[in-house]
């Protein structure tokens, strides 16, 4: 039987957790005060996964760069390739929050979306 | 001049929650002062996710925190002035500021809620011996030239403190294909929350150093290598245990200080440890009808709890605006006494008359402290004992207190907020 320490990152609390595990099988989750906390705990010993944020060029919008994220959590093996398609994205204003950037990210089934809105810029109106 | 009921001083998180929450409280006339040339703050330039967990139940990006709040002052038709600078506050309530359109002004205000947040500490306040080159950049001014200009600060980083910003920073320069070679941290502990050591260093393998600080730059117009040495419990480095990473970039994360040079030119009193104003129940310093919250009032570890404290000012101020606010008085004020490893708390004082059900009472702590209790005396009788499996200087740690258990208490003339071993 494997012992993992983790400490959860499912909210700023940052609870110690201990799992069991057998091979791949998860036999225990102790130290963890929320379901939140179970969750990442059985997926961060076999598939730890992370939501990935940066920024795509904008091109006419009142503001050169526009923040994103990936919809849900992705596998965290695929990080550095999702940002590999992030940083080759061009798009055009305006920009609404929610509006989908990358449609399936590396084959996540994950889309890419805007985090804030992006007007047109004045000089292009 | 023109006049308004409550002007609420900066458009961030703060701003926008005491504005929004003023308003809901039943007062029309609102202005919101911003100096940047958009509402929002610093949480532009937070893109990375884990705010709103507490408020709104879902983890949101520092974007899209900000915009829930502009929205509803959008929804609320509050005025606001963008590229606003507000250049003095007086003891009555006159606030001077200027902006391109409208030169210099004044506005008289029967209550202004101060929310101008909180400055990174800079370099010179450091005292970091060596050269001073090119590449020497506090976190958050490399966040904003990576998130919002688009510019990359260097390829090969060292970062000097563990605070949220530079742990966040850490993340994002390796992502955007900086190599980030350790981040060293003063104390002996993170300053910043578990969690970003977890999925900010730990998860791309960046060395924290704790108990290190930087002892030498090198390079005379750029940064060419930064030498780090462990401390003694003093601070002092320790001889022979230098090390030296060649780098191009020096970040320092070195904590945040509030940004209250018009709080204290309107005479208001501050507290010594939070750089803060000192506040009573009502988040009202102690210039009648002028409130604080946010980062101004002191450091937050969650913009959910900034958040949470501006809601409470917006409430309070409109309160005194509809002249509801019971009067104080000086013999019925309660010190908040922060003792035993509680640095301070906020509020500082209270006046059980003039407090709701329930006041919740923010603090940290001066060290990390685990299995010990927050207990809570009123003058010399314990009404709280809450065993704590962690207590860290990095979070923020609260207490309630109920009215009616304080009112029981006959001549109550202090609260003492303090860790205990047992």
């Amino acid at each position: 039987m494997e012992k993992r320490e983790l400490t959860c990152i499912g909210c700023p609390m940052g609870c110690q957790i201990t799992v069991e595990l057998d091979g791949k099988e998860v036999k225990s989750v102790q130290g963890n005060s929320c379901a939140i906390g179970d969750k990442y705990a059985r997926n961060e010993v076999v598939n730890p996964e992370r939501t990935v944020t940066s920024t795509v060029v904008v091109l006419k919008g009142d503001k050169t760069r526009v923040s994103v994220k990936t919809k849900n959590n992705i596998p965290k093996s695929k990080i550095f390739d999702c940002m590999k398609e992030i940083d080759a994205v061009r798009i055009e204003a305006p920009v609404k929050i929610g509006d989908v950037i990358i449609e399936n990210v590396c084959n996540t089934g994950v889309d890419v979306v805007a985090t804030r809105n992006i007007e047109l810029c004045e000089a292009t109106k | 001049m023109k006049a308004y009921d409550i002007v609420v001083i900066g458009g961030g998180p703060a701003g926008l929650a005491a504005a929004v929450s003023a308003r809901k409280s039943g007062v029309k006339d609102i202005l919101v002062l911003e100096r940047d040339k958009e509402l929002g703050g610093i949480l532009n330039q937070c893109i990375h996710n884990g705010f709103g967990l507490h408020t709104f139940k879902e983890e949101l990006t520092g974007p899209e925190y900000a915009y829930r709040f502009m929205e509803q002052l959008y929804e609320e038709k509050i005025p606001y002035k963008l590229n606003t600078m507000v250049m003095d506050i007086s003891k009555d309530k006159i606030v001077t500021a200027m902006n391109r359109e409208d030169g210099v002004f004044q506005i008289k205000a029967k209550a202004i809620i101060l929310a101008m947040g909180c400055r990174e500490r800079p370099k010179g306040a450091l005292n970091i011996p060596g050269y001073r080159p090119a590449g020497i950049y506090s976190a958050g001014t490399a966040q904003r030239l990576v998130n919002i200009e688009g510019y990359m600060p260097g390829k090969e980083i060292v970062i000097l403190g563990s605070g949220d910003i530079g742990l966040i920073m850490a993340r994002r320069m390796t992502l955007e294909g900086a190599k980030v070679k350790v981040v060293a941290e003063l104390m002996p502990y993170s300053g910043g929350l578990k969690r970003n050591i977890v999925q900010c260093l730990d998860d791309f393998n960046i060395p924290l150093k704790l108990s290190h600080t930087v002892v030498d730059i090198e390079g005379k117009e750029r940064v060419e290598a930064v030498t780090i040495a462990k401390v003694d419990k003093t601070g002092k480095p320790i001889k022979g245990t230098e090390e030296r990473y060649t780098c191009d970039t020096l970040l320092l994360s070195c904590g945040l200080i509030p940004e209250n040079e018009l709080s204290r030119n309107a005479g208001v009193e501050m507290n010594l440890v939070t750089n803060g104003p000192k506040v009573n129940e009502s988040l009202e310093t102690n210039i009648e009808g002028i409130f604080a919250c946010g980062n101004v009032l002191h450091v937050h570890d969650l913009v959910d709890y900034v958040s949470e404290e501006a809601k409470k000012a917006g409430e309070s101020a409109a309160k005194y605006v509809k002249d509801e606010q019971v009067e104080s008085d000086e013999s019925k004020t309660i010190e908040i006494v922060a003792t035993d490893g509680v640095r301070y708390t906020v509020p500082s004082t209270l006046n059980v008359d003039r407090m709701e059900d329930m006041l919740t009472v923010r603090f940290r702590v001066g060290a990390v402290y685990k299995g010990k209790y927050v207990s809570v005396y009123l003058d010399g009788e314990r009404i709280m004992h809450n065993k704590k499996k962690i207590m860290a200087p990095g979070e923020m740690e609260q207490v309630i207190l109920i009215k009616n258990k304080l009112k029981e208490q006959d001549n109550l003339k202090t609260i003492t907020v303090k860790i205990e071993e047992n």
